[in-house]
């Protein structure tokens, strides 16, 4: 304990979880500054769409949690990673926080998606490769929430998850690349690093709203991290002050 | 700067109503539910572990 300019002490879930509970509100304030902004210039500044009418307003919410569910799938394969080498504590407790949040952002983005595929395509759902891929992510995530769930000693749930998480991962690049690689139903991309299919104005609402997805992901999967350590460290010294002071 | 005419023509979202705020609204409950499940499993864990330190703790002096 007598690292104290060790970065690695961040990832001690006694330093961790003070430093995580000050972090949370500045997330929440910033979430929702990004989102009013992003609503108002999304659905009340940007015009409509000259090919999907006003339907294409779906975009707001249907790409930032789109983008969300894979890159949290990402972020939790990448901790595992790290808990996989590294036995470290901290890196099996973010993987299973981040889990929920990461499933009802894939729920979202299919549920945003059936609402804009029906009127634009004329159907709630086809399977096509884009579709499918989503779809499987979800189950990845149900698959893993599952896993941990069932097993009993934590450690060994963390692994056995961990594991799963780096299996799926190959589902990331399939779902990105899905509207290149085979003929589908979805549309291209709508934004490149080089060049964007979008108007300027559509293109800030929807990057706007992204940040602020961003931003509820970081707050709500930093809470549940919160409770899972007071759980898991249950016997040692710093969550018994914990629960001993006056605890939120 | 404000796109629409009225606010019946921003309910109504061009005939596309129902999908889109179809789409917001039921991201928002989500978004709106999460935060008080995670809210409601953090009191009851931190209630549950504080019963199991007390009855730690009691039956240590005993």
């Amino acid at each position: 304990m007598n690292d104290r300019f060790n970065l690695y002490r961040f990832a001690a879930p006694a330093t961790f979880y003070p430093l995580a509970g000050k972090m949370i509100p500045w997330f929440v304030a910033a979430g929702i500054l990004f989102g009013l902004a992003g609503l108002y210039i999304g659905m009340l500044v940007a015009p409509t769409d000259f090919q999907q009418g006003e339907g294409y307003r779906i975009i707001f919410v249907h790409v930032p949690t789109s983008w969300m569910s894979m890159f949290i799938y990402l972020v939790m394969a990448f901790w595992a990673a790290i808990g996989l080498a590294f036995n470290t504590r901290l890196s099996g407790m973010m993987a299973r926080a981040l889990a929920p949040t990461g499933a009802l952002m894939a729920f979202l983005s299919l549920w945003t998606g059936a609402l804009w595929g029906k009127p634009m395509w004329g159907t709630w759902w086809v399977w096509d490769a884009r579709l499918t891929s989503e779809l499987i992510l979800l189950f990845l995530y149900i698959g893993y929430m599952a896993l941990v769930a069932a097993i009993d000693d934590p450690r060994r749930g963390d692994k056995a998850g961990g594991i799963l998480l780096l299996v799926g991962v190959v589902n990331i690049p399939i779902i990105y690349f899905s509207v290149k690689w085979w003929n589908t139903l979805h549309q291209g991309s709508s934004v490149n690093l080089t060049k964007s299919s979008m108007a300027e104005i559509m293109l800030w609402g929807m990057l706007l709203m992204a940040l602020a997805f961003w931003m509820y992901s970081i707050a709500i999967a930093l809470a549940r991290v919160r409770t899972i350590m007071l759980e898991r460290e249950r016997h040692t010294d710093w969550v018994r002050q914990e629960l001993a002071g006056d605890s939120q | 700067m404000i796109y629409w005419n009225s606010f019946s023509d921003f309910l109504a979202m061009g005939g596309y109503g129902l999908y889109v705020w179809g789409s917001f609204g039921v991201t928002t409950l989500i978004m709106v539910l999460e935060p008080i499940a995670v809210a409601r499993n953090r009191k009851t864990t931190i209630a549950r572990l504080k019963r199991q330190l007390r009855a730690e703790s009691r039956s240590t002096e005993a």
